[in-house]
């Protein structure tokens, strides 16, 4: 048996929606097991990534954490798609744009009532947010991307098989274009 | 003084356009010339008046860069920003201005006094840097000049009472050929036309039929001088080349619809190419020749009304140009029953535009005319059967114009004798850039760029590169210089902008590249969000940012545009990049800190604030800007 395919995902700033929905692929993930071993993903809890082909990436980039680990994946993974508004616009996360970062937490963690007793938290543990929240193609090279909120499952497994079985992914009616 | 109702001034404009809504941006631009700026009260009013909605009103008025739709100073400042103008140091003397007058640039300042900003380029660059002010051109603009007018600006002295020195613009003619040292009388060239064929005149009067029935009957006499456009072999000097002659012809055969058919004839003197400004110096030194031709034009196609589309830019000339059609009017060369002929009614009028480089394209210009935005049209159909309010109508350039005045006069063979076997007559270069003698050169066809560089005073070893009819034309490298002016080898609408090696042609692409984007019309997203992304790929290498994925970037997005852009602007807008690219790619590769990817921004300077916020300093509140590549 040829060896499987490699194939890590992460949720960098968005809401694991984009990781929803490659779920509802539904039982043809039993079918893309077969052809695919998942490395560094929540669906595994594996911590770090080793060497894969394909990594899968949903969200933004809002915080120092989110740089790490993008380029984690990008030292390991051959093919990487940005999957999603948020990892290809900064979408949702990215509406703070507009604000000043100061502002923000001088607002959450100091002057709003019922939050401000612990002041703004400095802990080095957390990650230090970043002033603007970037999509992924800012930080590293990014070979694809998939766009929708989230792509629909269809589009995710035609991507996906596209790529398995060598083709260059190509979306057509009903999965990137509606009317 | 007592302050005039604003109502009252409106709707003296009003009925001076006849409440019409195709006269729309010459109610906008009249009332604004009182009101300062385009409140959304005053559009509602005009809407009423005009019987339009007000969305439609609103969205004319924010379509032109010089309509304001919020509050302008009362000295509103534009600094002309084509390349040219920055290569003489523009952009250090707005910075200038701005320091003296304690104001940002694109910001009003908090007295409403005045407001700075950029504009695209106001064809003075063979005299920049330049400006407007109020839509006045000042050229040949210094430190001392500058500190002249912001005291002007800063004690309130009206423009009108400004030094006159200040405004004077020069033709700087350098090289005249055929066009610029013709020696015609106004009127010789129209009746010369009209006499082409004496005897069949006789026999049209004798059977009293109009001038007008006549020609739709193929009368021979402005089919006589159809022919000797057609055999004169003359074609567009707007850039795109069409034969003239199959275009008036067109227009000739086409019936117009409705009970007021009526042909139309357009003299395109918008301009707006950057580098160009040699229709402004025809006009300002052969505005008969010009209105000449339009009439000739009329005579051929059966045209009852003309009209100049005037760029905003150049609104300056208007008194000097409604003195010369005043004067044909007193001398039968315009109006009713032109030089006696019956039937033979023409008359042209002068409309502004209002800063809109789109509006240059022929059908995007007849949509302005039509006091809309200025998009362009699906063609076809095309203009010599449906323009102007549906009718046929011919748009010609300014030069186009003053070359058939000129075939009229002397015939179709003596100018095909003129040039090279497919570009026929002379050409009018722009002159602009690194060289001693900037200015307006007229050449047969067929001369090559060396020739031009060494009468403009170019040194050929010190010059790197030529743009050739301006952004959306080519870019030349010193090897090309043998290469021709005319459409077999070199088209061009008449820019030459010249830079010498010093000069860095990944700023020069740069510029264009600002250019595009701020000019797209926005009606076709390849355009309006192509020319965008360009433009942020060419500050993203700007800023350090780049590598070679952008410039393959650049390529994707020149092939969208190439490919799926609705007219010629989204076709264009790539060109900079891509000639650049091809021949000064080291200018762009300097840029690169790696060749295979470089972020965005720069991601330690990204924690800055939250590293300020907090407090912290550790080692986790820091990012390396480079990613280590793992072995």
């Amino acid at each position: 048996m040829s060896q499987k395919i490699k194939v890590a995902t992460t949720s960098l700033a968005g809401c694991f929606g984009c990781h929803m929905s490659f779920l509802d692929i539904d039982e043809r993930l039993l079918e893309l097991l077969e052809l695919i071993e998942f490395d560094r993903s929540p669906l595994t809890d594996i911590k770090h990534c080793g060497p894969c082909d394909l990594g899968i990436i949903e969200g933004g980039v809002c915080n120092a954490e989110n740089v790490h680990v993008l380029r984690e994946f990008r030292q390991n993974c051959k093919i990487l798609v940005a999957v999603g508004a948020c990892a290809i616009n900064g979408g949702l996360p990215a509406q703070r744009n507009h604000l000043d970062l100061r502002d923000v937490l001088e607002e959450v963690y100091q002057t709003e009532p019922g939050l401000t007793h612990g002041g703004i938290p400095n802990d080095p543990e957390l990650p230090l947010p970043l002033n603007k929240v970037h999509p992924i193609h800012e930080v590293v090279k990014i070979d694809y991307f998939l766009p929708g909120c989230p792509p629909p499952a269809d589009a995710i497994w035609k991507f996906v098989t596209d790529l398995l079985a060598g083709r260059t992914p190509t979306l057509g009616h009903g999965l990137i274009h509606y009317d | 003084m007592p302050m005039k109702d604003p109502a009252d001034i409106i709707d003296a404009v009003l009925s001076r356009h006849r409440d019409d809504p195709t006269r729309l941006l010459q109610i906008l631009r009249e009332t604004q010339e009182e009101l300062g700026w385009l409140s959304r009260k005053t559009l509602a009013f005009i809407a009423r008046g005009t019987r339009q909605p007000l969305a439609r009103v609103e969205g004319v008025a924010s379509f032109y860069s010089f309509f304001h739709t919020r509050p302008m100073g009362r000295y509103r400042v534009l600094w002309s920003d084509n390349i040219t103008d920055r290569m003489l140091g523009s952009a250090r003397l707005m910075k200038e201005m701005c320091q003296k007058l304690w104001l940002e640039p694109g910001h009003v300042s908090e007295d409403g006094l005045v407001s700075v900003a950029t504009t695209s380029c106001t064809g003075m660059c063979d005299q920049g840097p330049a400006l407007l002010v109020n839509y006045n051109a000042i050229p040949r603009l210094t430190s001392q000049r500058v500190a002249q007018i912001v005291e002007l600006i800063r004690t309130e002295t009206p423009i009108s009472a400004w030094p006159g020195e200040f405004f004077q613009v020069d033709d700087n003619i350098r090289r005249r050929d055929i066009l610029l040292a013709n020696r015609l009388n106004r009127g010789d060239a129209l009746r010369t036309a009209i006499v082409r064929s004496p005897t069949v005149q006789a026999e049209s009067s004798a059977n009293e039929r109009t001038w007008q029935d006549s020609n739709l009957a193929s009368a021979p006499g402005p089919l006589l001088t159809l022919e000797e456009i057609k055999r004169a072999n003359l074609r567009g000097r707007g850039g795109a080349g069409f034969a003239t002659g199959t275009k008036w012809e067109a227009c000739r055969n086409a019936a117009g619809s409705g009970p007021e058919s009526a042909h139309c004839v357009i003299c395109n003197a918008d301009e707006g190419e950057p580098g160009t400004f040699k229709d402004r110096v025809l006009l300002t030194t052969q505005a008969d020749l010009v209105f000449e031709g339009m009439t000739i034009a009329a005579y051929v196609v059966g045209a009852r009304l003309g009209m100049v589309y005037l760029r905003g830019e150049y609104r300056y000339l208007r008194d000097h140009l409604e003195k010369i059609l005043t004067r044909r009017r007193s001398e039968h060369l315009l109006g009713h029953n032109i030089l006696n002929q019956a039937g033979f009614d023409f008359d042209i009028e002068i409309h502004f535009g209002a800063g809109a480089y789109i509006c240059g394209e022929e059908s995007a210009l007849i949509e302005s005319l039509e006091g809309k935005r200025g998009v362009p049209r699906n063609r076809p159909p095309f203009p010599v059967t449906h323009g102007y309010l549906g009718q046929p109508t011919i748009v010609n350039n300014v030069e186009t114009l003053a070359a058939a005045a000129l075939i009229a006069a002397n015939g179709g063979d003596w100018f095909r004798s003129i040039g090279t076997e497919k570009s026929a007559g002379s050409k009018i270069l722009s002159v602009s850039g690194d060289c001693e003698r900037p200015g307006i050169y007229e050449y047969p066809f067929g001369v090559n760029v060396a020739e031009v560089l060494s009468d403009c005073g170019a040194i050929p070893a010190k010059t790197q590169a030529v743009q050739i009819s301006g952004p959306s034309g080519v870019c030349i490298a010193s090897d090309e210089f043998q290469r021709r002016i005319g459409f077999e080898d070199l088209a061009t609408a008449g820019a030459f902008m010249v830079f010498n090696n010093e000069r860095d042609m990944f700023e020069v692409a740069r510029n264009f590249s600002h250019f595009f984007a701020h000019e797209s019309c926005g009606f076709c997203t390849p355009c309006r969000v192509g020319t965008t992304l360009l433009k942020n790929c060419m500050d993203k290498i700007e800023a350090g940012h780049g590598s070679e994925y952008d410039i393959n970037e650049i390529f994707k997005i020149n092939h969208l545009l190439q490919t799926a852009s609705h007219c010629g602007l989204g076709h264009t807008a790539c060109n900079p990049m891509f000639d650049t690219l091809q021949k000064f790619r080291p200018a762009y590769q300097r840029r690169f800190k790696s060749l295979a990817f470089e972020p965005a921004f720069d991601l330690d300077l990204a924690l800055s604030q939250a590293r300020q916020m907090t407090g912290r300093d550790d080692a986790d509140a820091h990012l390396k800007n480079t990613m280590e590549v793992k072995e």
